[in-house]
């Protein structure tokens, strides 16, 4: 049931943008922190908001691995078995969870006696985090290094309702929860967990030890004694660069690297 | 002028700072510097001193951010937009996650810059939404950044304005390419737009609108605070700059890295403790997996853009996995492709069809069927895709196949001889030899 301050919600939503349509990702993320899935009722009402069919929200709902259109459990539980974590333990891992949990990819485990939760299992693609793989994801908070071993512990303290905390993250909230967030509702966690986990910071550790860093800027000396001008020194860097910058840029724009540029993933 | 050290963090530098992703943590060491000075600039200032500092396209591409900006039209008279691609998802890279999760306030600092710069009253940082602690932390940097007047009306009285929208996205590779990621920001299914138009002239709401990397825009505020030729300090002559390096795999510290560009893989490799004891390396992606692939024999190469394109390859992200002898290759290109095909929009037929056919093919392989005629075929379908493909994912399913054949024909072989996989796939797990964990 979309109720009126779910309405409102996703009609809040629209209201973000210059054109109202572009709430749509944000809108469905909403629908299922509410419905548990994107159901027909929830593509009705996006459409609805947005002045656009139902067939264009359902081809949008459908293209999104993040959409489902089967209930989703409490926790989603994901494995990645991109080529590196598979080859680093991840095809194990989703192999024994697929056992332990006697449920196939995108099944939803059974609320037996005793268990609190129910746990969706599905495997992922490459979800960023790969100096920290085999990678689980637990409702899209990282849960690195992981083991066949500390897998299985992890699906069971969420079933048994446990409280579980991520290994780079805040403690970890129900997927509905989760999707309230990704639609641009804010749960007051951003301030939980590190800053970085430990291999985000090894490159950083090894340059303090060594006293490594980046050279000093000769300008901020400059700028501290005249803060007020600083056109001068710009011009004064831009002059000593120029000539090599504009024969990059040249070169750039001639060469044949230009057609692959454009095409490649967003520079 | 002196070389620079090895690893010289920037971006990095406050990652292990106590709370590093609030704006005092950020204020405290010297953020939101380089938006005091932008704002003493003209914006075409902004623009000339990002062209000079020659940053190129952190998120694969390598196209000169300055450039890029430039393209702007200014006397259109449409609104101009700055769209991020936070939508990090190419296998292998994770750089921009953890930058944002660290550092959140260096990437909305960039995105006022940017703004200013190019004129943009509006922003979109478009984060994928399989990263919800991120997309909580940019949230709340964004939240911060108003309530301290970096953004809103009339920034610190500069008479510009600037709103920030934080968008997650819904699990879709493709909307890593620009033009997938604006029909996503539009509301539509992710699949790329026919160029030209370009985005600078037609991009967001058919408007003049920029797309950048994350790293390219956090890269942004210290270029401004210390300077072009500060930056060009740093790197190789074409490659400008400092960039993070994020290896994975069989290494024994993974891990990021932020190293002026043209390091060489051997350097890194010395840094993070070598390759995983007792085994060596076998085959790596310099910068995801759509980057082809290369081996031992390349160590000593410059990671700059001129020296991976020398080797046949691209620097892409600098995302650099690592195999040791233990992976068979060929499990791990059908892993990949298998990815490809899955993530293929569907729009272009050499892509949607085409990876369809790859993995039917080299899966066969993977069982030990097929003959060596089906090598020629592989080749044959990639020929097929490569250049044929609306966008670039096409052509980045065919780089782990060919570069694979080229260097590991034997491995392929060694396939059909032995009616399968040769490889004991335990032997390549982070606990080989731990029995204990498994």
């Amino acid at each position: 049931m979309i109720s009126q301050e779910t309405y409102d919600e996703l009609t809040a939503i629209a209201a973000r943008y210059p054109e109202a349509r572009s709430g749509l990702l944000p809108m469905l993320h909403l629908v299922q922190s509410v419905e548990g899935r994107v159901t027909p009722e929830g593509i009705e009402t996006c459409a609805d908001i947005l002045g656009i069919s139902a067939a264009e929200v359902s081809g949008v709902a459908t293209f999104y691995t993040m959409y489902k259109r089967k209930p989703v459990g409490d926790y989603h539980v994901g494995v990645c078995t991109n080529t590196l974590c598979a080859v680093m333990g991840g095809d194990e891992i989703f192999a024994r969870l697929k056992e332990h949990l006697d449920v196939g990819n995108d099944e939803t485990t059974r609320l037996r006696d005793g268990d609190r939760a129910t746990v969706t299992l599905e495997h992922l693609e490459c979800n960023a985090a790969c100096d920290y793989a085999p990678v689980m994801m637990v409702n899209w908070e990282f849960m690195d290094t992981m083991t066949p071993t500390s897998a299985v512990d992890l699906v069971d303290d969420l079933r048994a309702g446990r409280e579980v905390t991520s290994t780079r993250g805040p403690r970890i909230c129900t997927w509905r929860e989760a999707e309230r967030v990704l639609a641009g509702f804010p749960d007051g966690r951003a301030d939980e967990g590190p800053s970085a986990g430990p291999a985000s910071l090894v490159g950083l550790g090894i340059a303090r030890e060594r006293g490594w860093s980046a050279p000093p800027a000769d300008r901020d000396a400059d700028a501290d004694a005249v803060p007020e001008e600083p056109g001068e020194e710009l011009a004064a860097a831009r002059e000593s660069d120029d000539n090599q910058a504009e024969q990059a840029v040249v070169e750039a724009e001639s060469g044949s690297s230009e057609t692959a540029a454009e095409k490649g993933e967003a520079s | 002028m002196t070389a620079p050290d090895t690893l010289t963090p920037v971006l990095t530098a406050t990652w292990a700072d106590e709370r590093s992703w609030t704006l005092d943590s950020y204020t405290a060491s010297g953020g939101y510097e380089g938006l005091r000075r932008a704002l003493t600039m003209s914006p075409d200032d902004v623009i000339a001193e990002v062209k000079d500092s020659g940053l190129r396209g952190r998120g694969g591409a390598g196209f000169p951010t300055g450039m890029k900006w430039g393209f702007i039209p200014q006397d259109n008279p449409k609104p101009k937009y700055l769209v991020v691609n936070a939508d990090e998802s190419e296998p292998g890279t994770c750089k921009d996650v953890p930058l944002m999760m660290a550092s959140p306030h260096t990437l909305v600092e960039g995105v006022i810059i940017s703004c200013f710069a190019i004129r943009a009253h509006t922003a979109f940082i478009y984060i994928r939404g399989e990263v919800l602690h991120v997309v909580r932390r940019v949230q709340a940097a964004v939240a911060e950044a108003y309530a301290a007047g970096h953004l809103g009306r009339d920034i610190h009285g500069s008479g510009f304005d600037l709103d920030v929208v934080v968008h997650a996205g819904a699990g879709a590779y493709i909307c890593g390419e620009e033009t997938a990621l604006l029909e996503g920001l539009e509301g539509r299914r992710g699949q790329p737009r026919l160029r030209p138009p370009f985005p600078a002239v037609a991009g967001l709401y058919a408007s003049p609108t920029v797309i950048n990397n994350v790293e390219s825009i956090a890269s942004v505020p210290s270029i401004v605070r210390h300077g072009a030729a500060w930056f060009a300090s740093m790197g190789t002559e074409k490659s400008k700059g400092f960039g993070i390096f994020s290896l994975s795999g069989h290494v024994t510290r993974p891990g990021q890295y932020e190293a002026p560009l043209g390091i060489t893989l051997r350097e890194l490799i010395g840094l993070a403790g070598g390759i995983r004891e007792g085994h060596e390396l076998k085959f790596w992606t310099p910068g995801g997996s759509s980057t082809p692939l290369l081996t031992a024999e390349h160590l000593d190469l410059p990671l700059d853009f001129e020296g991976m394109a020398a080797a046949g390859t691209m620097l892409g992200t600098r995302a650099i996995q690592l195999f040791d002898e233990t992976t068979c290759v060929v499990r791990a290109v059908l892993r990949w492709t298998e990815f490809y095909k899955h993530e293929s929009c569907g729009k272009c037929t050499p892509c949607r069809e085409g990876t369809w056919w790859l993995v039917q093919t080299l899966a066969a392989l993977e069982r030990g069927q097929g003959s060596e005629a089906d090598l020629d075929l592989l080749l044959d379908q990639c020929d097929n895709i490569l250049g044929r493909s609306f966008c670039a994912l096409g052509d980045g399913a065919t780089s782990p196949i060919t570069s694979s054949i080229r260097f590991f024909r034997e491995e392929y072989l060694a396939h059909l001889t032995h009616g399968g996989c040769p490889f004991d796939a335990a032997r390549s797990t982070a606990w080989a030899g731990q029995e204990a964990l498994a």
